[in-house]
């Protein structure tokens, strides 16, 4: 029904409305919003400078910044190749084509474990990939680079699956347009196919960004997770659990969900910016 | 079954959707709502229907009062604008549904169920489609399947939201000569939707014009045309110039010098008021003289107010377009050649509908 | 409804061959390497030496455990999440409410909540430090470090993923459909099990399976709240990370491939899913 204000609880013509969203309501504030709040007032505990003393360890920020650094490099990553991915399954037609398609869904579907265990495997100093590259004196496992390499790994299907439904709908003519006033091939996909993805990059450069943030099972065994050079922020977490320091961990975990929240808002207000409109 | 309809009120919003609306509709008419979109003709069939609760008013279906009637208790036959068909069932399992769904005490045996769908499926003329999907079938064989679906409930009354809006011309002309014959042949009312005032006209033996929430007439088409209620039917039903009068001593007056005058016995509809008045006249209420040769008699009296810019014929009369002062007024005239585009002409009205 | 089919088009617009050759090769190429790769290197770590065994380190006990434990708690987080999943877009597809954006936001938010902090939540809350847990050692129950907790914890990571592919599904159909059914006498009951149900039932499929994946796979929540007790509180991905750093490679390589078998079953089926039902019909332009 539309109309909200006092008409807000008028009769309804479907049935139910209260029965659904009782159950909705039940389901979410006690499977997500009262154990959330749990972790929000746990730290008060600790009072504001204690939260502080918590957090002021080195440690924590080594962890929190390559989190948050090692994700926006894997995000960053993910765009040009999640463009092409999305280019060439949307454009062109090949054998071979609908598998590639299913296979970009492979990190949403392989649980992490089985994922991080497999990039050790391909990028220890002794794997297929990793003996070349430390051949040339290029280092992945064990190193901030795997935890980059791992997170670029979750992240890829964000940005090919926001980039392709917009580049599927964007009209051909306006393509056909630019060619018939005299735009060259990579003029028209600078100046009129871009500026039109922009906003769809951008959004799934977010979404994966803040998925490789929180990551833990598909970093941790190509981490090597060495406090201070490649110890992630959620293995912290884990680590102060261990120590039965309970406020301590809530403290990184909600330091992790505020420093996440401000990149989105930030993200958020750059598309905005994007697109006026 | 007759429908009490008073004085309903509703309100998304800050859109006043329906402003104090009473209509009397009596069983077994043909009834359509009439109105530009956004007049509230489509919300009030939904409060007929159920689907929607007016913020105040009543409405009373057969003497019973409805605020408290769920829709699946009405019995109410509804056909949507999209005709909402069922995807995933056949168009014999469409038009079942509302007879299995009943509860089992009510429910007919299977094979009743069968008869009596494939009954339905012949009245609507379709009975070759009964295992088609409804993406397998064209926009009109919908209508009729979302008729049937509607119709097997064996409603006494039959609402129907721009029943013919989504159809091709050649379709729609079809459909609406079936419809008729389909209302006189079952005997119920119905209301229905329109936006099309031709399929109003052609359908309904009573038409509420609606305008702005608001029921600006309720009246058979005959009295819509001849003696519209208000400015806004006068101007929205039929074509019509408008020109700006005054009334003064029951006589009409023309702002527009070259028109003259016209006593208030010619005129269709007076004002109420005397003062400023706006007056419609339509297309063949018009005299024209021209000057020169042809039709009319002789050279023009009183002025050349007016040209023709362009002529065309249209079923053995002629349509102009005339240039009068910058504005152009359409005017259908007797006869054939004559009016070639160019000519000065005078024209006056021969009667009007003016309101203040 | 057909669809005309569409003209042939002269691409004016196109890329040149070489261009078009040169950009599918690089996806292949980069593709291949950073997703097919990986699965390659679980199934050839997992047969290093044969086949025998990966047999044995599936069938040991500890590993069936591991296995019928992720089972039970898919099997119990699964169904608690469509039953709330479909709650959820009834309400917010079908009816309109203030806050609905709102809700459907909260109910996404586990997605962008770290796994690690989707499991810490419990244990503040359960745990022997958290608020409930010395009332709950008063009367010997248990729930961190034990299935309670590993279910909890599962069905917070999963909690959207039901309501997520419904909702924009459902919102397309609109609600017309449930009103026709209304005006022709259908109880609430019948209406959704006749009418909203079939209508949707391959989108709820996908839905399940794809939260079923998820919940079988997870690894970071659980591992907070499980205390890797063998043979007891020991999930498939919690035995394969056990596995590993026991240096026992095959056999966590074996398990790996086995969940790595569950994904790619997932996906196909999701696929085909995709192609055929009402979530073609969502991606196919309405005619």
């Amino acid at each position: 029904m539309r109309g909200g204000g006092a008409s807000g609880l008028r009769r309804r013509v479907l049935p139910g409305f209260g029965l659904s969203l009782g159950l909705t309501l039940a389901w979410l504030s006690t499977i997500v919003l009262i154990p959330l709040l749990a972790l929000v007032l746990r730290p008060l505990e600790l009072g504001p400078a204690g939260i502080w003393a918590s957090l002021a360890e080195p440690r924590v920020w080594a962890a929190l910044r390559l989190s948050f650094l090692a994700a926006l490099a894997a995000a960053a990553l993910n765009l040009p190749i999640g463009l092409l991915a999305a280019w060439v399954l949307v454009r062109y037609r090949f054998p071979g084509r609908r598998l590639l398609d299913g296979m970009v869904d492979l990190p949403f579907a392989l649980p992490t474990a089985v994922a991080g265990l497999a990039l050790t495997a391909l990028y220890a100093p002794n794997g297929w990939l990793g003996a070349p590259l430390a051949a040339l004196g290029v280092k992945v496992a064990y190193t901030p680079l795997g935890v980059m390499l791992a997170m670029a790994f979750v992240g890829l299907p964000f940005v090919v699956r926001t980039v392709e439904p917009v580049l599927r709908d964007l009209p051909r003519e306006a393509e056909e347009a630019a060619a018939t006033l005299g735009a060259g091939r990579g003029q028209t996909f600078r100046r009129v196919i871009l500026p039109a993805l922009a906003p769809a990059l951008l959004a799934g450069f977010t979404m994966a960004a803040a998925r490789a943030i929180g990551e833990y099972g598909s970093v941790i065994f190509i981490a090597g997770n060495m406090p201070m050079v490649s110890e992630i922020a959620p293995l912290l977490i884990v680590v102060r659990l261990e120590q039965f320091d309970y406020a301590g961990a809530a403290a990184v975990g909600l330091a992790m969900l505020f420093l996440s929240f401000l990149l989105l808002l930030v993200l958020n207000l750059a598309s905005r910016f994007w697109r006026p409109a | 079954m007759s429908v009490e309809i008073l004085g309903l009120s509703r309100r998304f919003g800050e859109a006043q959707a329906l402003r104090d609306v009473s209509l009397s509709i009596a069983a077994r008419a043909f009834v359509a709502l009439l109105g530009p979109s956004g007049s509230g003709k489509t919300t009030l069939l939904r409060i007929l229907a159920g689907l929607d609760f007016a913020d105040s008013g009543t409405v009373r279906i057969e003497g019973r009062d409805m605020a408290e009637v769920p829709a699946r208790e009405r019995g109410i036959g509804f056909v949507f604008q999209n005709y909402a068909l069922f995807r995933h069932m056949t168009v014999f399992e469409n038009v079942a549904f509302g007879l299995r769904v009943r509860p089992r005490r009510a429910r007919p045996p299977e094979a009743e169920i069968g008869r009596r769908v494939r009954r339905l499926l012949e009245m609507v003329q379709i009975p070759e489609l009964e295992r088609r999907y409804p993406d397998q079938i064209s926009g009109g064989q919908r209508q009729r399947v979302a008729l049937a679906r509607a119709l097997a409930i064996e409603p006494p009354l039959l609402l129907l939201d721009e029943p013919f809006g989504a159809l091709d011309a050649e379709v729609r002309k079809g459909l609406r000569r079936w419809l008729r014959e389909l209302h006189a042949q079952l005997g119920i009312t119905i209301v229905f939707v329109t936006h099309d005032q031709d399929e109003a006209m052609e359908l309904a033996d009573k038409v509420a014009v609606m305008q702005a929430g608001e029921v600006s007439q309720f009246d058979p088409p005959d009295v819509l045309l001849e003696r519209p209620a208000n400015a806004f039917v006068a101007g929205f039903l039929g074509h019509a110039a408008r020109l700006p009068a005054r009334f003064q001593g029951g006589t009409l007056r023309f702002e527009d010098p070259g028109l003259g005058t016209l006593p208030g016995a010619a005129l269709a509809v007076a004002p109420r008021r005397e003062g400023a008045a706006l007056a419609f006249v339509r297309p063949h209420e018009w005299e024209v003289r021209c000057a020169g040769e042809g039709p009319g008699e002789g050279p023009g009296e009183g002025g050349r107010n007016a040209v023709i810019r362009a002529s065309r014929p249209a079923g053995g009369r002629r349509h102009l377009e005339v240039d009068l002062a910058g504005l152009t007024i359409e005017i259908e005239v007797e006869g054939g050649a004559g009016y070639e585009p160019g000519r000065p002409c005078v024209i006056r009205p021969r009667t009007a509908r003016a309101y203040s | 409804m057909r669809r005309p089919g569409g003209e042939p088009r002269v691409e004016v617009a196109a890329e040149a061959p070489w261009v078009r050759r040169l950009a599918i090769l690089l996806a292949v190429l980069v593709l291949g390497l950073l997703l097919l790769l990986p699965l390659l290197a679980v199934a050839t770590e997992a047969l290093r030496r044969g086949w025998t065994p990966v047999v044995a380190a599936i069938t040991d006990p500890d590993a069936l455990a591991a296995i019928r434990l992720t089972l039970l708690i898919a099997a119990i987080s699964v169904p608690v999440n469509t039953l709330g999943g479909l709650a959820a877009a009834w309400c917010i597809a079908k009816f309109d409410f203030p806050g609905r954006a709102l809700l459907l936001a909260l109910i996404e938010l586990p997605f962008s909540v770290s796994p690690v902090i989707s499991g810490l939540v419990w244990v503040l809350l359960f745990g022997a430090q958290g608020w409930l847990g010395p009332w709950l050692q008063e009367r010997d129950i248990q729930i961190v470090f034990a299935l309670p907790g590993l279910v909890l914890a599962t069905i917070f990571v999963t909690f959207p993923f039901v309501a997520r592919t419904l909702v924009p599904l459902m919102q397309e159909q609109g609600r017309s459909a449930e009103e026709a059914a209304a005006t022709l006498g259908a109880s609430g009951w019948q209406t959704f099990r006749r009418v909203t149900l079939p209508d949707i039932r391959w989108a709820l499929l996908s839905g399940v399976l794809l939260c079923n994946a998820r919940a079988m796979g997870e690894f970071g929540a659980v591992s907070v709240v499980s205390g890797h007790i063998r043979g007891e509180t020991n999930t498939m991905p919690l035995h394969i990370e056990i596995l590993y750093n026991e240096y026992q490679f095959v056999g966590a390589f074996a398990v790996a491939g086995l969940l790595a078998l569950l994904a790619l079953v997932t996906l196909a089926a999701k696929a085909l899913l995709e192609r055929s039902g009402d979530l073609a019909r969502l991606r196919r332009p309405p005619a």
